[in-house]
């Protein structure tokens, strides 16, 4: 597969957390990623390889702690790989930061903001960083939300008066402003109601019709899952156990008197995953 | 070229976002400037009573006026020092420091915005506190060089925002207390400048930190330029020092945070908030 058309390439990443990183003093160390993880720490990446094609919604599931998070920092540059390597569009995420930064935007499962300030404030300031002009920032502000259900008053008041559904779809809404090739949304429908789920589904799909953006989305919600992704990642432990479309997931295993679901998939695979590595430490 | 352009378009972001916040928490704000001037004051009176409890032997005028462009000089670098080492600290309270370290920005036009709001906020503080120590002590600059004064201001801010981006890394490093122990380098500073004493009181091996103040310089000039009149080229021996200092600080504060920000990304400490 040509570079041309693969969003995200990701050969054997590796990430590992805590153990030995030199204390204060691995501040000055020269090693810049690919140097390989240090002893003794907890591995939440475990030598991931994967490729996202341009345009296609990518779907990864996993129980907490799998390393979902971790996998989506790696690539928009907010955490440095041990090992392995990531491209996007084909820039090294650490080779070629910035112009990963120019191509990425993220929506985290919390929203983050400066409370005190309103949707409009918060959104000026996170378009000015990707440069989008302040006339356009404020004639999309205001289409993306209201699209997207908020009321019009609502966008010039504090964050901290909003519901955390709502924060999350400003959220949402920061994360078009750049119009970014790459969407990395994580777990984005979580604490929102039945409603503002389908609303935020909704529009997901229609940024990739409209726009051709490629998508990379966690989630616990295998219903979303379902209805969004051309394919899916299960991942446990900070490893792969399966990817492939979610029609084709449902194949790999059998159910007792009925159609298999994604559910059963994930559960299936991340269990027996779980019993494995405790049979291997036992 | 056209890089450089957008990014210094971009620092603007983080100017307007200031703004912004001190709009929002202006009941804040005003309660921080009037306990920033009774502080102000509070020390310049310092200089009536030693004047009334010394007997006649004291210059009160003097040592008011002594006294308060200390404070001033102080104030003014001190907001800036807060304001620039704010850059990750607010952003950590805020749980926003990921979406800002992930735009597409250099470190140095990111400072550079954050750092112009910086001297603004903190000019517009110092001219508050000036005019109410000037009514309130019934004091005259009209024998002062005030453009000396403000070349000054100048000098010492470059040199202290390099010591303030040094002090940025504190926060990034430490998700927990890292905003609190910035507090330690500027009680350093205020203790060797010779903020509300000459520099010449202090035991030798304090004396010798000093010299490596930018402080110590900027505020030993400023008396000179407005308690004495000094001329502004007879200025230079406390402006060279600052700049120097500053050249130095800023690219090596930028180049020390850069080695943070890459240990926190190895080490996954940008997540966790403080």
């Amino acid at each position: 597969m040509s570079e041309e058309v693969v969003a995200v390439k990701i050969e054997n990443a590796l990430k590992t957390f805590g153990g030995n990183n030199g204390g204060m003093f691995g501040m000055f160390s020269r090693r810049n990623g690919n140097g390989g993880a240090p002893s003794g720490g907890k591995v939440a990446v475990g030598g991931v390889s994967l490729e996202i094609n341009r345009g296609e919604i990518f779907g990864v599931l996993g129980p907490n702690g799998s390393g979902k998070s971790t996998l989506i920092r790696l690539i928009a540059t907010l955490l440095i790989p041990d090992g392995g390597r990531i491209t996007v569009f084909g820039h090294d995420v650490i080779e070629n930061s910035r112009a990963v930064q120019t191509l990425i935007n993220r929506v985290s499962v919390e929203a983050s903001f400066f409370k005190k300030l309103s949707p409009m404030e918060n959104l000026m300031y996170g378009a000015r960083l990707y440069g989008v002009p302040a006339a356009e920032t404020r004639q999309r502000v205001v289409e993306i939300l209201t699209r997207l259900g908020l009321e019009r008053d609502s966008i010039y008041k504090p964050m901290e008066e909003m519901s955390r559904g709502m924060q999350q779809k400003v959220a949402i809404a920061r994360s078009l402003l750049s119009k970014p090739m790459l969407l990395l949304l994580d777990e984005p429908t979580t604490g929102l109601d039945p409603r503002s789920k389908r609303e935020v589904q909704a529009f997901v799909r229609e940024l990739r019709a409209a726009h051709g953006t490629t998508i990379l989305l966690t989630t616990h919600d295998m219903h979303e899952a379902e209805a969004l992704c051309d394919r899916v990642a299960i991942i446990d432990g900070g490893r792969i156990v399966a990817l492939d479309t979610p029609e084709a997931l449902k194949t790999l295993i059998s159910a007792n008197g009925h159609a298999p679901t994604l559910e059963d998939v994930f559960l299936e695979l991340t269990g027996r995953q779980l019993v494995t590595e405790e049979d291997e430490e036992s | 070229m056209s890089t450089a352009v957008n990014e210094l378009k971009a620092s603007y972001a983080f100017i307007e976002r200031n703004y912004n916040i001190v709009k929002r928490y202006w009941a804040w704000e005003l309660v921080w400037l009037v306990y920033t001037v009774a502080n102000s004051l509070a020390v310049s009176y310092i200089g009536l009573g030693v004047e009334k409890m010394g007997g006649g032997g004291v210059d009160g005028k003097y040592l008011v006026l002594y006294l308060a462009i200390g404070t001033i000089v102080w104030r003014y670098l001190s907001v800036i020092f807060y304001w620039v080492t704010d850059l990750v600290g607010l952003e950590r309270w805020e749980g926003t420091i990921e979406y800002t370290l992930m735009a597409p920005i250099t470190r140095f036009f990111h400072m550079l915005g954050q750092t112009a709001f910086a001297v603004v906020y903190s000019l517009i503080h110092t001219a508050v506190v000036l005019v109410a120590t000037m009514a309130l002590f019934d004091i005259s600059l009209a024998h002062a060089n005030l453009w000396g004064f403000a070349l000054l201001l100048v000098a010492g801010s470059l040199s202290f925002i390099g010591i303030s981006i040094v002090g940025s890394v504190l926060p990034l490093l430490f998700p927990e207390r890292g905003s609190q122990m910035t507090h330690l380098i500027i009680a350093m500073l205020l203790l060797v400048s010779g903020v509300y004493y000459p520099v010449d009181v202090l035991p030798d091996w304090l004396q010798a930190f000093a010299k490596f103040s930018p402080a110590t310089y900027v505020i030993d000039g400023a008396r000179e330029a407005l308690l004495n009149g000094a001329p502004t080229l007879s200025l230079w021996p406390y402006v060279w020092p600052t700049l120097i200092m500053g050249v130095i600080a800023i690219p090596v504060g930028l180049r020390i945070f850069h080695w943070a920000e890459r240990y926190a990304k190895r080490t996954g400490k940008l997540h966790r908030n403080g």
